[in-house]
């Protein structure tokens, strides 16, 4: 009698977790569907996609055209340099202001620190006009420094490292005075180590925001040499998509793959940057 | 120079007790260390501020300026006239009709992004093998840019070749022009934006999830509360911080759209998805309307403060309904 109610439970069991691989599969190839169509077509051949078809002969070839024909390994270097580039400056710039904010004493120092957090209202997207033509004024249109610049610092990046940096021991500083270390010491040796979860979290932050930049490199660049890679892929869409969707594909894909590596890599981090962030 | 710290007699002064000489001498270390710290939070401050001055608070002003303006075809202000553009705007039948398109969006967005988010992330938290693999799957979409998103896509819903409409054939649906109707256009760019927001918010999600204290889950389980029961009267009580959190993230993010509607719809059909910054952008930059854009700028950073404002309230509370 009991074995019976064992067996039946274990059934249970059995049946309840099929159930949830089940789930589990359909969910993930819902979400992962529009990304595996897209890899699977870049390697059939065009003639085949326009007639709707999904099979085919599979090959490299819209690689070798995307990287022969089309200037994406121009665009994806465009996007590093500028990506890389901002990244350090801005963790650099965003980090020191923090560091200001916790650790020196001046006048109006939360007065200033609520006029940084204000900024965090105001939207980009709200103030392309004057700066395209400050931008302009200044001669930087199509230019690496244009896509830098306005990006250089931003409140959110303070406010993520002045929390990280409010959580460095008091004491720690007041030893580090004792022992004559100067503020770009303190900030070198401890400030920055302690806060590394933080830090590399604004890193990933930072380096996918630019890469993921649109609208401004849209408007402040016009040429194939400067232009980064989300505004090359509109580019090449607008040029090939009637023709060559293989084509398209293919470049999507060679984009993509860089973030996603990027993303995996920094995924711990991030995932432990963010719990940190919302325990405070 | 500036860096000498005296502190070598700083830990004399502390083995004895402080006489009038030394107190005097401490008074005037400190006030070396405060004209210290000042020096350094000009330095620290600096390029942070000048950047923030030049791209954030001067193009505001700029903008509220130039909405109270006339613009020739350089953006520059001609004639004054006042709150005019502000009356045009919300008299224009067109602009109401942006703002009525957005409201659909942010909103289908929103609600959408959350309902499947926070399904996968149910879904995701449990402890079976191999689970790794599919919360590994379940943030893929946050590595995949807004242009490989809208090409992807764009590929699915293109009415002759594309994978929707193909499987519409296959079952005998009728099919759709997905981007050329302007009410299946909104459900297109929708469907898209849930997607790209979806590995995000599944993250956010999954970690709120794993930090209810299992404890809660165990008591309801010795009074033998259904697992419906406790996901609505223990899980999503808990959680909400971090549903207002998601929410208001999505909805700021989905108000700036561009890339998405530049990319798979260009604003129409018809003006059905011409959403608030698109508009900004082409009022500005292809018809040369730039006061009318000011206004529109002003309209759009109005809303996204308000919103900005009740986020940081709610951070602020941390409400636990």
């Amino acid at each position: 009698m009991e074995n019976t109610i064992a067996t039946q439970a274990n059934l249970h069991r059995r049946v309840g977790l099929v159930f949830k691989y089940l789930l589990l599969s359909v969910l993930a190839f819902i979400v992962i569907f529009p990304f595996i169509l897209g890899l699977w077509t870049s390697f059939l051949p065009t003639t085949q996609i326009a007639k709707g078809a999904l099979h085919g002969t599979m090959s490299w070839q819209n690689y070798v055209d995307a990287f022969t024909q089309t200037p994406i390994l121009r665009y994806l270097l465009n996007s590093l340099v500028i990506s890389v580039v901002q990244m350090f400056a801005h963790l650099f710039f965003a980090s020191i202001a923090a560091y200001a904010f916790v650790f020196l004493e001046f006048k109006y120092r939360d007065l200033l620190f609520y006029v940084v957090l204000a900024t965090m209202m105001l939207p980009f997207e709200a103030e392309v006009i004057p700066n395209f033509q400050t931008a302009r004024t200044l001669h930087l249109l199509n230019h690496y420094a244009v896509m830098i610049i306005p990006f250089l610092t931003s409140a959110f990046g303070i406010f993520m490292l002045r929390q990280a940096f409010k959580q460095i021991p008091l004491d720690l500083k007041e030893s580090a005075d004792v022992d004559g270390l100067s503020h770009w010491q303190f900030y070198w040796k401890v400030a920055l180590p302690y806060s590394r979860i933080s830090i590399l979290t604004l890193a990933a932050y930072s380096f996918l925001g630019s890469w993921n930049q649109y609208l401004w490199p849209m408007l402040t660049t016009f040429t194939n040499r400067l232009r980064p890679v989300q505004d090359g892929l509109r580019q090449l869409h607008s040029e090939e998509t009637a023709t060559n969707w293989g084509l398209i594909q293919a470049s999507a894909a060679i984009v993509v793959i860089p973030t996603l590596i990027v993303l995996f890599i920094g995924q711990h981090y991030f995932k432990s940057g963010l719990n940190e962030g919302s325990v405070k | 120079m500036i860096n000498s710290f005296p502190s070598v007699k700083r830990r004399r002064q502390t083995n004895q007790a402080p006489g009038p000489k030394e107190e005097v001498r401490a008074n005037v270390k400190n006030f070396e260390l405060q004209k210290n710290d000042k020096y350094y939070a000009w330095l620290f401050l600096g390029p942070s501020f000048l950047v923030l001055g030049i791209f954030v608070f001067y193009p505001m002003l700029r903008t509220l300026y130039l909405s109270l303006f006339l613009t020739d075809s350089f953006g520059r202000p001609t004639v004054f006239v006042g709150l005019q553009n502000y009356l045009n705007l919300l008299t224009s039948k067109v602009y109401m009709a942006s703002i009525q398109a957005t409201g659909v969006y942010v909103i289908g967005v929103t609600a959408f992004t959350i309902i499947c988010g926070l399904l996968l992330a149910a879904v995701a938290n449990q402890k079976i093998r191999g689970i790794e693999f599919f919360r590994t799957i379940f943030t893929a979409t946050m590595g995949v840019s807004v242009s490989v998103s809208a090409i992807f896509w764009l590929f699915m819903f293109n009415p002759s070749i594309g994978v929707l409409n193909q499987i519409a054939l296959f079952l005998h649906l009728p099919t759709v022009n997905w981007l050329t109707n302007p009410h299946w256009a909104m459900v297109s760019v929708i469907t898209t934006s849930v997607w790209m927001h979806l590995g995000f918010t599944f993250l956010i999600f999954f970690g709120a999830l794993q930090s209810v204290p299992k404890t809660l889950y165990d008591a309801a389980d010795v009074s033998g509360a259904s697992s419906r029961y406790q996901f609505f009267h223990i899980t999503l009580p808990m959680i909400s911080p971090t549903f207002f959190f998601v929410a208001v993230i999505t909805m700021i993010s989905s108000f700036k759209s561009f890339g998405l509607i530049d990319l798979m719809t260009a604003g129409g059909p018809t003006n059905a998805t011409n959403l608030l910054v698109y508009r900004i952008y082409k009022d500005a930059f292809v018809d040369g309307n730039y006061a009318v854009a000011s206004t529109e700028s002003i309209v759009l950073a109005i809303i996204i403060a308000i919103i900005t404002f009740i986020q940081f309230k709610l951070l602020a509370k941390r409400v636990n309904y």
